[in-house]
């Protein structure tokens, strides 16, 4: 048996047995084939989910993807990451990358660079770009260049026993540095204005709403897989581990284990996630920008796992939608008071239900016993 | 009345005799006559302004050197040295016989040998070369260059190219010189920002376990405190009290900033001791709040206009000015921490603050009122950051997001400096201000940040927890 095959026959398994009950598939279901179902009906019916919702909703659920990433290191195994927009860039620009390299011609200028290259007066194309016309490649540099950058930082950081309130400080000073680095025209990577543009995905309109129902469906289905990931994961005696250096790291440290290789494997898993979270992301709004990867964005990613509940990855997953749900309608009819809603988020979130909605849940329905008592150890 | 002979011949007189006068006003000509010659040229054609330009110019350096004013002096000297003809040159000794104040002279005799370079005897020109270089003069370096790259056909001109070079070396090495010193001065006043900034989040961190993402934007409350002073000062009282406001806009940012801070730990922050990553969250969202706020109240940019006394510099050397906003803020940093050290090291409250600080626990047994210096100290640490802000509009804008753009950098001070101790925050804060700054010129402010992040990460191999910590034998600390 090959370690592949081992690892998805286990990843099946697990699928099969550890976390995904009747819940799972249900909500799958609709999600995946209910919601598209509901936008093949008829625009005038009270069902009709509209392609602008649709969309909105993929980027949601791409949203969640990276926010079981979160909640697998901060949720889990209680470090905070103040800095993982910086990996959600990176998968989002490795993919804008190909994307904008499938323009072609077709661009304002007519010339086979991007269109901010010839503003820039690039002449040719630089070479980091170039391996981005394969889409092997580019599917690939999707989670690893994110989960080899998470490794590097990660390796220096837990190596020298940075963690608690000092490992959040660090990572939110790489998000700031990220973010001053990818405004830079000189990196070649569209500056403020960021990627953008794209016209189609592997010879599919990215303007055609079949295009954008398959990247929803595809968003879904990652999204599962993800969640299934993080279930096997979190179930298993890593999990066990990981829970443990939460509740007290010198303890699991004297009992013989290495927290700090515990917390890179997580480290660069939720990394690898938020790569996903990113390429994802990117074809179904269709810009990416060095300010949807900064010092704010990554922390209100942390808050969209404190609001679903933390420590339960339907929690993230709830929290992701719902959070941005509300900044999308809010944004929309009252702009000036989102960051009066945001902060208030913040602060009450902390102070006042800080199990999340899911705990706010679980708390409701407190008197019928749980399936499996005990399993989400606070 | 030949000056007024002279102009009327400027007027009306044929183009030799409009030669004539002008060079006659040139050599004899009064600033009294400049409202007669400015509307002579507004009058004229081409060729007579041409001619009148080099008149104009001198004559109103003429009296500029004769103003009261030390600035005003310089400039014109300066202008000279820059636009003039030979013609200045008696002007300028006339000038430098009786002037006292040093940089005046100064530039007068710069301004003196920079004409003499255009001048056709070798031997004065030679002078004028070395005395340039001599007095480091930072104006001559172009001409000077220009010199160098002359071809030498004769063994004078040879003499005098390398004598230009060497002048042109000289001179060039004290400028590498004054600007390292001024990136230091700028790194220092950054520091002194920075300083302000994390003394109040190191000791808020060390005492409770609160990591205070909102202490930017108390930074952002003192420099809006000082604005709202500036503009009721402008509104109710006289221009000459103006320049005054600042003394009352210092104590007023440090209150302001300080009650709210007070305000904030009594509503907020003491239900989340002990659990950093909490208050981390918390505090940001305190933060999103305060911005939000200022934003809807101030709009989005506001300049506050530094009083008269803090603008301009100091000369300390050739080409070496120390600005006296950025001195103030320096001296403003060095005064509180001298008062930080006189409080926490020679008063009862201090010796409470370093108890709680070493144990908590045991301290609340022995009744210091440990909530009540929680509170107090967390309204201190405040007032610093309002402080910062207020003098941080000496030398900016101010804007909501103002805070924004210094808390990381100024946590990255605390993690480099350690928690507990003022000489690690102190070290860290000038550390990273002048690393900053030095950094710029070469790597441009952008890798330069990214050149400090790993600086930091790599010193953090060497020491977790920072320059100096507090030694202990937890496993944590």
């Amino acid at each position: 048996m090959t370690p592949e095959s081992s690892f998805t026959s286990r990843l099946a398994s697990a699928a099969a047995h550890t976390g995904a009950g009747p819940a799972f598939w249900i909500a799958g279901a609709i999600l995946f084939a209910g919601v598209p179902l509901l936008n093949s009906l008829p625009d005038d019916s009270f069902f009709h989910v509209s392609d602008f919702t649709l969309n909105l909703l993929g980027k949601f659920f791409a949203f969640a993807i990276l926010a079981l990433g979160i909640d697998l290191i901060w949720g889990y195994t209680g470090v905070l990451s103040l800095g993982h927009g910086v990996f959600f860039g990176l998968g989002a620009y490795a993919m804008g990358m190909h994307l904008m390299l499938g323009i072609g011609t077709e661009g304002v200028y007519g010339n086979a660079l991007p269109d901010f290259m010839v503003w820039n007066q690039v002449e040719e194309l630089p070479w980091f770009w170039k391996p981005f016309y394969s889409l092997t490649f580019s599917l690939a540099a999707i989670v690893l260049v994110p989960m080899a950058a998470a490794a590097t930082f990660g390796y220096v950081v837990f190596r020298s026993r940075i963690r608690g309130v000092y490992f959040s400080i660090i990572t939110q000073a790489l998000a700031l540095v990220a973010w001053l680095v990818f405004n830079r025209n000189e990196t070649n990577l569209g500056g403020t204005n960021g990627l953008t543009d794209f016209k189609h995905i592997q010879g599919f309109s990215l303007n055609e709403p079949s295009t954008q129902l398959v990247m929803y469906m595809v968003t879904i289905l990652f999204l599962g897989l993800a969640y299934v990931l993080c279930r096997w994961i979190t179930q298993s005696r890593t999990g066990r581990v990981l829970i443990a250096i939460r509740d007290c790291e010198q303890r699991v440290f004297f009992s013989g284990y290495s927290p700090a290789s515990y917390k890179l494997f997580v480290f660069v898993v939720s990394a690898g996630l938020a790569g996903l979270a990113g390429a994802l992301y990117v074809p179904q709004v269709g810009i990416i920008t060095p300010n949807q990867i900064g010092v704010l964005p990554s922390i209100e990613m942390v808050i969209w796992v404190a609001v679903g509940g933390r420590g339960t990855l339907s929690g993230a997953i709830i929290g992701a939608a719902g959070v941005n749900f509300m900044r999308s309608t809010l944004t929309n009819h009252f702009p000036e008071l989102w960051p009066f809603f945001l902060g208030g988020l913040f602060i009450a979130v902390v102070m006042f239900f800080p199990k999340g909605i899911v705990g706010l849940l679980r708390k409701a329905s407190g008197m019928i016993p749980s399936r499996k008592p005990n399993s989400e150890r606070a | 009345m030949a000056a007024q002979k002279a102009i009327t011949a400027l007027q009306e007189g044929p183009w030799s005799d409009k030669k004539l006068a002008a060079g006659y006003l040139l050599k004899n000509g009064d600033p009294a006559l400049l409202p007669q010659l400015e509307e002579l040229r507004s009058n004229t054609n081409r060729r007579v302004r041409r001619l009148l330009k080099p008149v104009i110019n001198l004559l109103k350096n003429k009296a500029g050197l004769a103003s009261p004013d030390r600035e005003t002096r310089r400039a014109a000297a300066r202008d000279l040295g820059a636009r003039g003809t030979p013609e200045a040159l008696p002007v300028l000794k006339e000038a430098l016989s009786h002037e006292k104040e040093h940089w005046v002279r100064y530039d007068l005799e710069e301004a003196i040998h920079l004409l003499n370079l255009d001048s056709h005897d070798p031997q004065v020109k030679f002078t004028a070369i070395r005395k340039l270089g001599d007095m480091r003069s930072s104006a001559a370096l172009p001409v000077l260059q220009d010199l160098t790259t002359q071809q030498a056909n004769n063994l004078e001109q040879q003499t005098l190219k390398d004598e230009a070079e060497k002048a042109r070396r000289r001179i060039q090495k004290w400028q590498d010189v004054t600007q390292g010193v001024e990136m230091l001065l700028q790194g220092l006043s950054l520091g002194s920002i920075l300083l302000l900034m994390a003394l109040g989040l190191a000791i808020v961190f060390g005492l409770m376990g609160v990591i205070n993402m909102a202490h930017g934007e108390m930074m952002m409350i003192g420099a809006y405190a000082t604005f709202v002073v500036q503009e009721t000062f402008r509104m109710y009282l006289g221009e000459h009290l103006f320049d005054y406001y600042f003394f009352f806009a210092l104590p007023c940012a440090f209150v302001v900033a300080a009650v709210i801070g007070w305000v904030l730990e009594g509503t907020l922050i003491r239900f989340l001791y002990g659990r950093p990553l909490e208050t981390l969250l918390a505090t940001w969202g305190v933060g999103l709040v305060l911005i939000q706020t200022a934003r809807l109240i101030f709009g989005d940019l506001t300049a506050v206009q530094a009083p008269s006394w803090l603008r301009g510099g100091a000369q300390i050397v050739v080409g070496v000015q120390l600005p006296y906003n950025r001195l103030f803020i320096i001296l403003l940093a060095l005064f509180s921490v001298a008062g930080i050290y006189l409080l926490l090291f020679r008063t009862g409250i201090g010796l409470r603050v370093r108890a709680v600080l070493q144990n908590r626990d045991m301290s609340a047994c022995l009744g210091i009122p440990t909530r009540k210096l929680d509170a107090y100290t967390f309204a201190f640490g405040s007032g610093l950051a309002g402080l910062a802000g207020s003098a941080l509009t000496m030398v900016g804008n101010v804007d909501p997001e103002l805070g924004r753009n210094y808390i990381v950098d100024s946590f990255m001070v605390v993690v480099a400096g350690g928690v507990g101790k003022l000489a690690g925050t102190i070290t860290a804060a000038f550390g990273i201000g002048t690393l900053n700054k030095l950094l710029e010129p070469g790597f441009g402010a952008v890798y330069g940040k990214v050149i400090i992040l790993v600086l930091i990460i790599l010193f953090l191999q060497v020491r977790p927890s920072g320059l100096f910590a507090l030694k202990g034998r937890h496993l944590d600390s």
